[in-house]
């Protein structure tokens, strides 16, 4: 059973298996095929992970399918269900550390990071759907006294979900948690660029006493195993986060096969908006964190600010300063914010949207290079005078660059924020909260933030409106997701019309 | 101050330490009022067990000052759900992780057979903070349309402060349970008092509770007597809530009390006088089994015990034998045996108020099919507990007081009846409304007395057995609220409407509309 043995600049280690997780076993993609899992720090290759063709999603859903009907869903009781998650959630607390560790080797995320905000929240979203797995409840509908009718919340059944690179683990309990609660079973797709910390989840599920075949992960690609997923006839839901590009696919191929429900999580160039009434510092601060955090590669990533002109070059300056304060560098250090981008493609991406960006007279204000080292750095990138139908005015650029923006007409500003064929979030500054919640209340995005960017909680729905997104995730919104509503109608004393 | 303690030798060979005094900023001490005591018994031999503090008038104001306190430093709005859940879910961890001393201590005080106490009590409870602990974050208010541009309007759902609870002797645990996972996921602060009869097993839950991490004065626990502790709690000033369980009687001088008082919130759960109707398409051997449990389990010391049997004439000749031989068939007896059902009944005072109900029967011209009397077979100290035996009487009628009042004891009355709609009128023909069950293999039929009977709880082809998720509560005098499942929150709760002007300018003089 192969396994990768990891030691970690920090002195950690651990040993994660690197085969398809299917019936809570470690087995080889069919066809022996793997791929290689590359470190961003040093742009040098991990190790080798299984890679799943179209028959292993096939053996997959058999097991899922087969769990689903004698182990899980109705099979269970909700409460069980939610004892199993907890147990899970547990489990991950007293491994916060190897599971960030991880992370940060896999993706480059600053560890300091990964384990105080993505691996907690890990922890927290597992318990957050916990609590509502005996909880998902249908109604009785009163309509006269000649039938009783009532609604039963039912699991769907197999749902496939392919997930991203940028936050590997929590986008795994996004997508498992709410599924599990509610009685379904899961396959799952993580990214290419990121396999591990899933499979490291997956011992925890094991571990949990989570019946086998409920959670199968596969490691793979996306026109591959991803395609597979959303073609598959006997997948009854698919959920996906990642590009609007991909995401259509992933659309279609549902809609061609057996019209699998779908959610999607897509791309954003979400507006972040500063009043002169704002405290400046703080807003500046804010809006640094919006864009940088993660590196810029949030779909919720504040990539276009609008500061209202009287305060524009206080702003700007005091945007610059902390921009460039970040530290970066090894994510293993524990005081580093950046760290490298997930991958040369990517970094190569950023790069050609930055020559664009100069190409189209947009000035530099900061970076507007690649970072120096083996990793896959870019320098934080803040751009100034940029003509709004321009590619990085308009398209997700997914990295440290910041497009900022000058306004003056709040009707207008608000036209311009609007003007996007996104909607994921946004965010207002401003210390009138009055205007900020009319002003928010005006914005076509799922998420607005008012004084602050990049607030998630469990607790409360995400999502996005237009081109980033059907559907919501957490919050109890995101059991709708996951539950087929049947209504019951039961004949008491109607006599057919015949 | 060192806090006493007693070592209760459990006839396990367990030795079973709890802590004695007044519950109160997670200590324990002696009762303000001279360090007064009283004893608690164990009701299967009638021996005592041990000597625990008795609280007092200022035992109950020092909790409350407690709880106040904590209310509005460290809990309430003081506290996030994310930490409120997570001392429930520890709690309820640390109660499976003690289950078998907890249900010996249980078994010991109340009477009922350790198993019982065990896997359905004390596993019950755990499951019902479990459940709560997981509601936490999820007590959600509203926004409501307004007019765009002019208002926001919404609701908080804030917890009350500092709620008293007054919980009965039949379920010692688990309605400690029931009262504080709703209570405390909201984020109130609880006064709490046992039963007088059954004092013990919250005195170990209130230690776990500090191991759990609650912090102090979230839940203090006052033992003690209704006449003063359980009065002082429904008349206090600063008792925002009280809820209670237990009898009728006591039940009205509470809402009394506390309209007197400060016009506190009041949940009751009461009496009962369940109606249990069995038809003649029912499955007569399952009819015969629920509607034996519904009676017998925890000696019918049940509030929704199916103690009115109704039994269509046509199968009643098929039907009693039946019901009298299993009323034979199980073993009554020592608490600690694996194979006793029944245990004791929880003291000498109900025992003796069970047999009154008993001679009364007989007096009244019912006919006792079985039983009739105590149950004396007990050997060794166990002829000393407080038993009685599993007992029928037919022929029995509305007027009699075995009919129309709660006996709280394995006592069952029987009478016959014809029509759906005549068993609908016996059915329903009582003060009380909480528990009702009706056996029966006609679906439509099932339907009609599900709607028909006044009742909170209505089991169709069973009996007795209840779930955390689903609500639970009184129809008619039987009470007022409802407790388990997401209801429950609301009787913890209050709704705060919040209209938050962002666009309206007022004029004044008011212009006049046209």
């Amino acid at each position: 059973m192969p396994t990768l043995n990891l030691t970690f600049p920090n002195g950690g280690k651990s040993t994660v298996n690197t085969d398809l997780f299917i019936n809570n076993k470690w087995v080889p993609a069919l066809d022996g095929k793997t791929f290689a899992t590359i470190n961003p720090t040093t742009g040098k290759e991990i190790g080798q992970v299984a890679e799943a063709s179209a028959k292993d999603i096939d053996v997959a859903v058999k097991a899922a399918r087969a769990a689903y009907e004698t182990s899980w869903g109705e099979k269970v009781p909700g409460f069980e269900r939610g004892k199993l998650l907890l147990k899970l959630a547990e489990i991950v607390e007293a491994n916060l550390e190897e599971l960030a560790n991880i992370e940060s080797l896999d993706n480059g995320k600053a560890v300091a990071i990964a384990k105080a905000f993505d691996a907690s929240e890990v922890a927290a979203c597992l318990r957050y759907y916990a609590g509502w797995a005996d909880k998902n409840q249908g109604k009785t509908i009163e309509v006269n006294d000649t039938k009783f009718t009532y609604t039963r919340h039912e699991p769907i059944g197999v749902c496939g979900q392919i997930i991203p690179w940028n936050f590997p683990l929590l986008m795994f309990a996004w997508k498992i948690a709410p599924a599990l609660a509610t009685g379904n079973v899961v396959v799952l797709k993580t990214a290419e660029q990121t396999p591990l910390s899933a499979y490291k989840m997956c011992e925890f599920i094991a571990q949990a006493g989570i019946p086998p075949g409920v959670v199968n992960v596969v490691s793979g690609f996306g026109p591959v195993a991803g395609a597979a997923i959303a073609k598959h006839m006997d997948i009854d839901k698919v959920a996906f986060t990642g590009s609007t590009l991909v995401g259509r696919n992933i659309m279609k191929n549902a809609a061609e096969t057996n019209l699998k429900k779908v959610t999607l999580e897509l791309g954003g160039k979400s507006p972040n908006i500063i009043f002169k009434d704002a405290d400046l510092e703080v807003a500046a601060k804010w809006a640094a964190f919006g864009i940088m955090f993660n590196m810029g590669q949030c779909c919720c990533a504040g990539s276009r600010v609008y500061v209202e002109e009287e305060i524009y070059d206080q702003f700007m300056e005091v945007l610059e300063k902390v921009c460039k304060s970040l530290p970066k560098g090894d994510p293993f250090q524990a005081s580093t914010f950046l760290g490298p981008q997930i991958s040369q493609l990517q970094q190569d991406r950023i790069m050609a949207y930055i020559d664009s960006g100069k190409k189209d007279g947009a000035k530099v204000r900061i970076g507007g290079s690649k970072g120096s080292g083996d990793g896959y750095f870019v320098e934080p990138t803040i751009f100034t005078d940029v003509n709004p139908d321009s590619k990085i005015a308009r398209e997700e650029i997914f990295g440290p660059v910041v497009v900022c923006s000058k306004f003056k007409d709040e009707a207008d500003l608000l036209r311009i924020a609007n003007d996007s064929m996104y909607g994921l979030a946004a965010a207002v500054f401003s210390r009138d909260v009055s205007r900020a919640i009319g002003t928010a209340h005006k914005l076509n995005a799922g998420t607005v933030w008012v004084n602050c960017y990049n607030q998630l909680n469990s607790q409360v729905p995400f999502g996005g409106y237009k081109a980033s997104g059907i559907g919501r995730e957490l919050g109890e919104y995101a059991l709708t997701n996951y539950t087929n509503v049947k209504a019951v109608h039961v004949n008491l004393t109607i006599p057919c019309p015949l | 101050m060192a806090s006493a303690k007693v070592t209760i030798n459990s006839p396990s060979g367990l030795k079973i330490t709890i802590p004695t005094g007044i519950f109160i900023d997670n200590e324990f001490r002696p009762s303000l009022q001279g360090g007064q005591t009283f004893e608690s018994v164990n009701p299967a031999t009638g021996k005592t067990l041990c000597s625990i503090a008795r609280g007092s008038v200022s035992d109950v104001d020092a909790a409350v000052a407690s709880s106040r306190k904590a209310y509005k430093t460290v809990w309430g709005k003081k506290s996030t759900p994310g930490q409120r859940a997570a001392a429930l879910f520890k709690w309820a961890e640390l109660i499976e992780a003690n289950a078998q001393e907890l249900a010996e201590l249980e078994s010991l005080d109340n009477g009922k057979p350790v198993w019982m106490a065990r896997d359905f009590d004390v596993a019950d409870s755990a499951g019902c903070i479990r459940y709560y602990a997981g509601l936490a974050d999820k007590i959600e208010g509203k926004t409501i349309e307004q007019v765009e541009g002019e208002k926001l309007a919404f609701t908080r759902v804030e917890p009350l402060g500092v709620c008293g609870q007054i919980i009965p002797w039949n379920y010692p645990i688990q309605m400690f349970a029931w009262k504080v996972g709703p209570a405390l996921a909201a984020g109130n602060c609880v006064v709490m008092k046992p039963a007088e009869q059954t004092p013990l097993s919250a005195l170990r839950l209130a230690e776990l509770s500090i191991e759990a991490g609650f912090p102090p004065g979230v839940l203090n626990v006052v033992n003690g007597f209704g006449a003063d502790v359980g009065d002082a709690i429904a008349k206090h000033m600063d008792i925002d809530k009280v809820a209670f369980t237990g009898s009728t009687a006591t039940g009205r001088r509470i809402m009394a009390s506390a309209a007197a008082s400060n016009l506190k919130k009041v949940t009751l759960e009461l009496g009962g006088k369940s109606p249990v109707v069995v038809f003649e398409s029912a499955d007569l051997d399952q009819a015969v089994n629920w509607a034996t449990m519904g009676i017998l389990y925890n000696q019918g010391q049940d509030c929704t015990a199916g103690s009115r049997l109704f039994v269509q004439d046509s199968i009643y000749e098929k039907f009693m034998p039946k019901l009298i031989a299993n009323f034979k068939a199980h073993k009554i007896g020592d608490p600690f045996h694996p194979d006793t059902f029944q245990g004791s009944q929880v003291s000498k005072v109900q025992q003796e108020r069970i047999l009154s109900y008993i001679e009364a029967g007989k007096a009244e011209g019912a006919k006792v099919e079985v039983g009739g009397g105590a149950w004396t077979e007990g050997a060794g100290e166990f002829a000393n507990g407080f038993f009685v035996q599993p007992t029928i009487f037919s022929g029995c009628k509305k007027g009699m007081k075995i009919v129309d009042e709660e006996i709280f004891g394995p006592v069952l009355a029987v009478a016959k009846f014809s029509t759906e709609e005549e068993a609908i009128q016996l059915a329903n023909d009582t003060a009380y409304g909480l528990g009702a069950g009706v056996f029966s293999n006609d679906s439509r039929q099932c339907m009609r007395m599900a709607s028909a009977l006044e009742a909170g709880t209505v089991w169709v082809n069973s009996y007795v057995a209840l779930s955390n998720a689903v609500p639970f509560g009184g129809m008619k005098a039987s009470g007022m609220g409802r407790e388990l499942g997401v209801d429950a929150i609301k009787e913890y709760t209050q709704v705060k409407a919040v209209h938050y002007n962002y666009g309206e300018d007022l004029d004044w003089p008011l212009p006049a509309k046209l």
